[in-house]
């Protein structure tokens, strides 16, 4: 079945239908890793978006059950150059076009997926649509394409921790020795995963939970998960966190947690032209002069200038762009990273951040 | 930390010569490290005993040393020049294993000078198999159950204890030389003892087998600081068991989820980081195909061939960051070339896939045994990049010049569909073949999977194709638009669909492809790499890049410049070397110094031309008709040039006539002219220039009535030969039935066979530079070996030794009538046959040859220069090298060939006039003796001194005893007791020469093996009429001394040559060294 992929710049990209039929609007973005598509795809930072992956052939692999990230699929929509129909792995349980199916996924392949990044690359990120509805290009559909361009340039990915965050807390691996409080934004489950592999209990805390309730479960440390959306939107969520670094616990936060904790300190964040998604991303650490390989997904970053000297440094860079990936706070017992040392997908280099922060845990409760 | 500021000058040391495991990368890693150098100001020296490559150019390094690679040979260019520091991890496993050598003599300890990159401690870490399986232990890396052992008794009891199979991999050789797979005891006990001998320690790995798991490979670099990244990772269509150097590649991998890819990119970085290495590192995984259970196979601790492949597969300059870091920078310090804006400590990321494809000598050796093991045979290979893995293997395909256009193999056709499952038990280099054809019939991937285990998803990529080739041809004549343009997107050429679908016409007039750029980072940041690869997406990134080149020059009020199309020469092979990359490279050079934009388009990753930055742009693509229409028709080119791209690009100039682009110097009717039978005879003739007599032969009939006329021997060959591929002397009629049978079968009849007189005699070479009107030779070259050993194979001298000065002016009047009379502009090589006063020419071929390197640096005549500046309209006389004849060089140079005989099972070594050397090293000195004497230390003969019950073996054909009676006397009189099978011995004994007869291999033990594995034996001198067949006794008896590892010399010239150098008096110690770079400075 024909699928068509409108830009908001009112280019259209012709394709074949995989996963779910119908019209989807989002935000485009591209994605650089070469393997991980199950993972990016699960993971709730997507959330309103629609991804593209840059390498051609996806799904060589399938789907299988562990490699979640989270239940579902949370991007709005997925384009590919050509979705692997036979995919071959031990663990593969199926296909990429019956799991898009199965969440209810519109996506798209047959698409030059290389032109289509390097216009985003140029212009910036760009809302659009996938349908299988119509032929956006064809003269008869003129007011139908109208009508849906119309709506593709009105599209903001708004609500979005809200949507992602869970209802009530979770609590897992309860007999673990260090208790961990994990602020759900748009959790990927590696968080939960890095974690409890090193002996913490983790109770994942919904997004809006206050600072009381987070007191009263008496943790040794917190952890701001990632997340989805614009960090400015959640004022509310900000001001919690403010409440919860007075609690003085120590704190790891990691992507939107990084974002949300630098606004909470009085710093701004700005919107990337197309953002940093991919495993390949080099990150400067000033304190050891190491640059790391680490795997990022974010459209905002911190602009690092703005923070208060009083509150905390820029710790780490991105080595492309110098751009903020990495805050030392003076004022609160926290540190946060804008990329994702819990991985999954991509490098694990930068997974003993975990170390470190466990091991603030660890002096803060030997001080007590 | 920048640049270690205590480093000022550095030696480089290069790979020696070609030889299967160690090709043409090196050459490519080596010069960009010089370059790098260069570009940091440091003073370089290099030495390299391989004159063919790029790297020993005057203008790459400062001083070059084109000496044999031995320790003495390093030690006295270090005092000569005395630099601060070693480049040790840039020229292969020849380079290392000499660095390590250097290192452990104490030398530098004593001297002070650094080994810069890597520590001698850290090399045995990653080479020594005990202290490897040590440091993976300490790291809790997996490795397969395997144990060191230093006698056979050892191995034996190993493998009881681990279980067969198991494989046995000799320590520090290279490309796994001597290693083998041993399913039973008796395998074992043969592998073994050849794997301990030819161990340089003795020491060989046994280790369990695991063949059917996936082979997975890491490139991975770190810098001092610590910063680690992987570069690629690789992964191998066929499972463990096959050397990845004789498998079918692809980057990145495919059936690998993010956590397999995960786990065994933190092993190789951790291994990276345990073993301390700055710069380029390599590891090899196993990963069982159905857990997470994996092994460590091997680490390189130096730039390789994989590393080549990962640079040309991602754009990223391995070898040059590797430099980088050796003199002090880290990897966040390097800028990424690519980008510009971009730092060097980042992962590629790719968004095509990358197919690496071996190229086998099986097509010349048609009695080779084709299995592949552990051991790699394959002397080069070619990468192509599509966005698809079906496009890419296509490509692949057609770029090794199997003559194929698809995956299927006439041959396989016509079994039946047993014997197809039968082949697929056989590993070997048809076998992705066979697999196609299995897919074609609709075998099931479980049966093929389960004999092969190759991954489904291959299988699965593979069916597509068989599919879309059947569905062609089944249209019988009517093609959908649909159907052609999925049967493009998918690498099928226009030719192809054509034969297949059986129509003329298709359904899309000149559908064109448009090309996409390698740019490391999947388009996330804008790049200005010209790097670019085929694809029918529509979308044309090397036409925006063009426009956008041509309107900053029109900006900037510049002329526009004029375009030259370069074609490289594809896979490195057996006649084809890294020569005429070295001419490729040349010509861009040159085309660009004269204000042309030059545009090069190749298909080997392991060359120089293929760097981003040598053309001002590259086009990794096939080297077809149909993909060079393609570029064409991006580029609008204003001319191409052909000559310097060896058969490959020779090959194409039909076709750019036909399309009417120009080509500049020797127009493509030249080359027919010269290679047509009939009109090179019509040539000679209005030359007035006289040959051997000879025939053109279409079928066996017309053979055996060409023979009866001319008279045996003649030499028979197929025209449009390359490397004297399939080339023989047939002495009898039953030689010629042999021969015709064989070529019928693997070439095609479209060119028929050439039938020649064979004469003996001095066999010399030209090669001539042609401005249209005058011509410049730069020297004369003298084969040692006469007529009948092919010139590749031949000892090969400059200047000529034996010839009179009416013989040389001769060939000087020739070579001029020739380049008139053939409007030869460039390049022409010209071979001839010295016999009774008399000048034969042999053949004509009006483009670059073999020899361009080595003449050019021993003559100081740049060749490729001036060719090229003649092919743009200059005049030689304005070039200031004169013209006629050039003056003899102070020096006399020797090239000498290097053979891979150790890799090839099955193949005769004895000289013929088919090709068979993979490689060649120079030998210079103020004198033909000591000259030869290096070069045949270069290449690696061991001139040994008889002790108490040393033998030497004589076994020669009738025609050759008189000439060796000589020979055996010198051997004797040195201290050797002397051996001859009976026809030789009883010959030696007649003429006064002491000799044993020793019974032959058919005949009763105590015979000729027994005395070969003896350890007594230091020569073997082998000739014989017949050959080829391996199951002939003088075959196997040449096979045998290889296999042992004892010198075998087989031709009459070369044994003369090489009992002078036993007896010459001098030794490396006491000839001068030369540097080429500053030998001419003068000029």
């Amino acid at each position: 079945m024909n699928a068509y992929l409108l830009l908001a710049n009112g280019m259209v990209f012709a394709g074949q239908s995989v996963g779910a039929q119908g019209v989807t609007v989002g935000e485009v973005v591209f994605a650089t890793g070469m393997v991980g598509f199950q993972e990016t795809l699960t993971d709730p930072s997507y959330y309103g978006q629609i991804i593209t992956q840059t390498y051609p052939l996806i799904g060589n692999y399938g789907m299988n059950h562990e490699d979640m990230e989270s239940d579902r699929i949370w991007a709005k929509g997925y384009i590919v150059r050509e979705a692997c129909t036979t995919p071959s792995n031990w663990r593969c349980e199926e296909t990429l076009d019956s799991f898009l199916k199965k969440n209810d996924t519109i996506g798209i392949e047959g698409i030059d997926t290389r032109h289509l990044t390097r216009i985003i690359r140029e212009s910036g990120v760009m809302n659009g649509a996938i349908l299988t509805t119509f032929d956006p290009a064809d003269p008869a559909n003129k007011a139908q394409t109208e009508e849906l361009l119309t709506q593709i340039r009105a599209y903001a990915v708004t609500d979005a921790v809200k949507n992602v965050t869970c209802a009530a807390p979770e609590v897992f691996n309860p007999e673990g020795e260090t208790h961990v409080v994990l602020m759900h934004y748009g959790c990927k489950r590696n968080i939960v995963r890095c974690l409890v592999k090193r002996g913490c209990k983790v109770t994942v805390m919904p997004a809006f939970a206050t600072a009381e309730q987070v007191a009263a479960l008496a943790p040794d440390g917190i952890m701001l998960s990632n997340g989805p959306g614009d960090p400015a939107e959640p004022v509310e969520v900000i001001e919690n966190l403010k409440k919860i670094f007075e609690l003085g616990i120590p704190t790891f936060g990691i992507c939107l947690g990084h974002q949300l904790s630098a606004l909470a300190a009085g710093a701004k964040t700005v919107k990337l032209k197309y953002g940093h998604r991919g495993a390949n991303q080099p990150v400067t650490d000033f304190e050891s002069g190491r640059t790391y390989i680490t795997s990022q997904n974010h459209g905002y970053a911190v602009v690092g200038e703005e923070l208060p000297a009083e509150m905390g440094e820029v710790a780490q860079v991105n080595a492309n762009d110098g751009t903020c990936e990495g805050i030392k706070y003076k004022k609160w017992n926290c540190f946060t990273v804008q990329f994702h040392p819990e991985a999954n997908g991509g490098p694990k280099d930068t997974e003993f951040l975990f170390d470190r922060f466990l091991n603030n845990v660890k002096a803060a409760k030997e001080a007590r | 930390m920048p640049k270690d500021p205590r480093i000022k000058k550095v030696l480089v040391i290069g790979s020696g010569p070609i030889i299967i495991g160690q090709a043409a990368e090196f050459d490519y890693s080596g010069t960009q490290a010089c370059r790098a150098l260069k570009a940091e100001g440091i003073e370089t020296v290099l030495l390299n005993s391989n004159p063919a490559t790029i790297m020993t150019d005057p203008d790459v390094a400062d001083h070059v040393y084109i000496e044999p690679m031995t320790l003495e040979v390093v030690e006295r260019i270090l005092d000569i020049e005395k630099p601060d520091s070693v480049l040790p991890n840039l020229g292969g496993q020849m380079g290392l294993n000499l660095s390590m050598e250097l290192a452990r003599s104490g030398y530098l300890e004593r001297t002070g000078i650094r080994l810069l990159a890597c520590k001698p401690e850290t090399i045995d870490r990653a080479e020594d198999r005990e202290l490897f399986k040590e440091t993976m232990e300490k790291l809790h890396q997996p490795i397969i159950p395997s144990e060191v052992v230093e006698t056979l008794e050892d191995a034996l009891a190993c493998a009881d204890r681990i279980g067969y199979p198991v494989i046995v991999r000799p320590a520090f050789t290279m490309g796994g030389t001597g290693g083998g797979i041993c399913e039973t005891r008796e395998k074992l006990i043969e592998i073994g003892t050849n794997g301990l001998r030819l161990s340089p320690i003795h020491q060989i790995l046994v280790e369990k087998c695991i063949a059917g798991w996936k082979e997975i490979e890491y490139e991975v670099m770190r810098d001092h600081k610590g910063n680690v990244i992987t570069v690629c990772n690789m992964e191998n269509l066929d499972p463990v068991g096959i050397h990845t150097g004789d498998s079918v590649v692809v980057a990145p991998s495919q059936t690998l989820t993010d956590h397999e890819y995960q786990m065994l990119r933190t092993a190789a970085l951790d291994i990276i980081t345990e073993l301390g290495i700055e710069g380029g590192c390599n590891c090899q995984f196993a990963l069982k195909p159905d857990s997470f259970d994996y092994a460590v196979i091997e680490v390189n601790p130096r730039v390789s061939r994989s590393s080549a492949l990962a640079s040309k597969a991602t754009g990223y300059p391995i070898a040059k960051v590797a430099t980088k870091i050796a003199i002090g920078y880290t990897l966040d310090e390097i800028t990424n070339d690519v980008t510009g804006k971009t730092c060097a400590c980042f992962e590629p990321a790719l968004d095509y896939i990358v197919v690496k494809y071996p190229k086998w000598p099986f097509d010349k050796f048609v009695y080779a045994d084709k299995s592949l093991g552990t051991q790699m045979m394959a002397t080069g290979e070619v990468m192509s990049i599509g966005n698809s893995f079906e496009a890419a293997m296509m490509k692949a395909v057609s770029s090794i010049e199997l003559g194929m256009d698809t995956l299927t193999h006439k041959p396989f056709e016509e079994l039946t569909d047993e014997e197809v499952v039968e082949h697929m038990h056989v590993q070997d280099a048809e076998r992705v073949f066979c697999v196609y054809e299995a897919l074609k019939r609709g075998i099931s991937h479980k049966t093929i999977y389960d004999i092969t285990r190759i991954d489904w998803w291959f299988l699965d990529k593979m069916q597509h194709l068989a599919d879309l080739e059947k569905g062609l041809a089944k249209c019988n004549g009517v093609l959908t638009k649909e159907q052609y343009k999925t049967a493009k997107k998918y690498g099928f050429q226009d030719k192809t669909i054509r034969r297949l679908a059986q129509v003329d016409t298709l359904p899309v007039e000149n559908y064109r492809a448009g090309f996409k750029m390698v740019d490391t980072c999947a388009a996330e940041f804008s790049a200005n790499t010209p790097y670019f690869y085929s694809t029918y997406d529509g979308d044309n990134e090397a036409a925006e890049f063009i426009a956008q080149k041509e309107a900053e020059t029109a900006k900037k009020g510049e002329p526009k410049k004029k375009k030259v199309l370069v074609f490289g020469s594809g896979p490195i092979r057996i006649g084809q070397g890294i020569e005429f990359d070295y001419c490729s490279v040349h010509c861009v050079w040159t085309l660009k110094k004269n204000g042309c934009e030059a545009i090069l388009v190749n298909n080997n990753p392991e060359t120089v031309s293929t760097d981003f930055d040598t053309g001002d742009r590259l086009y990794f693509d096939p080297l077809n008709p149909e993909s060079v229409d393609n570029i064409i028709a991006t580029e609008k080119p204003d001319a191409c040039v052909v000559q310097f791209g060896g058969q490959t690009a020779i090959k194409l100039a039909k076709h750019m006539e036909e399309i009417g682009l120009p080509i500049l110097g020797t127009p493509a009717d030249a080359i027919d002219e010269a290679e047509d039978r009939e009109r090179f005879d019509e040539l000679l003739e209005r030359c007035g220039i006289p040959r051997a007599p000879g025939r053109t032969v279409f079928n066996l009939e017309e053979a055996l009535a060409a023979a009866e006329e001319i008279g045996l021997p003649v030499l028979m060959r197929p025209s449009y030969v390359l490397g004297g591929q399939n080339m023989i002397v047939a002495y009898t009629k039953a030689d010629v039935i042999e021969y015709m049978g064989v070529i019928t079968e693997h070439v095609d009849m479209d060119h028929p066979v050439l039938l020649d007189k064979y004469i003996m005699g001095i066999e010399c070479e030209v090669d001539a530079i042609c401005d249209g009107e005058n011509f410049l030779i730069p020297g004369i070259m003298e084969q040692v070996e006469r007529t009948g050993v092919h010139s590749g194979d031949s000892i090969c001298v400059y200047p000529a030794q034996h010839l009179t000065r009416e013989e040389m002016e001769t060939m000087v009047d020739y070579t001029g009538r020739f380049a008139r009379e053939l409007h030869v502009t460039g390049l022409v090589n010209v071979q001839y046959a010295v016999s009774h006063g008399k000048v034969y020419v042999i053949e004509v071929n009006p483009r670059s040859s073999r020899t361009v390197p080595y003449i050019s640096k021993v003559t100081g005549v740049p060749m490729v220069d001036l060719a090229v500046r003649c092919c743009l309209g200059e005049k030689l006389v304005d070039m200031g090298y004169g013209i006629g004849l050039h003056p003899n060089a102070p020096y006399v140079a020797v090239k000498v060939p290097v053979f891979s005989f150790e890799k090839l099972h099955g193949v005769d070594t004895q000289f013929g006039p088919e090709m068979k050397s993979t490689g060649e090293v120079l030998g210079i000195a103020p004198n033909y003796h000591d000259a030869l004497l290096k070069g045949l230390i270069g290449a690696g003969y061991t001139f040994k001194t008889p002790g108490p019950g040393s033998c030497c073996i004589f076994t020669v054909k009738d025609s050759d005893k008189p000439e060796f009676v000589d020979i055996a006397w010198k051997m004797k009189s040195m201290g050797y007791k002397l051996y001859g099978t009976s026809g030789t011995c009883a010959w030696l004994n007649k003429h006064m020469v002491p000799c044993n007869e020793v019974r032959n291999m058919s005949g009763e033990s105590p015979n000729i093996v027994d005395l070969l594995q003896s350890g007594l034996v230091d020569y073997v001198f082998s000739t014989s009429a017949k050959g080829r067949d391996p199951k002939r006794d003088s075959v196997r008896l040449r096979r045998k001394a290889v296999e042992l590892s004892i010198p075998c010399i087989t031709a009459v010239d070369t044994a003369n040559a090489m009992v002078n150098g036993l007896r010459s008096e001098h030794s490396l110690e006491n000839i001068p060294l030369v540097d080429i770079a500053t030998l001419y400075n003068g000029k």
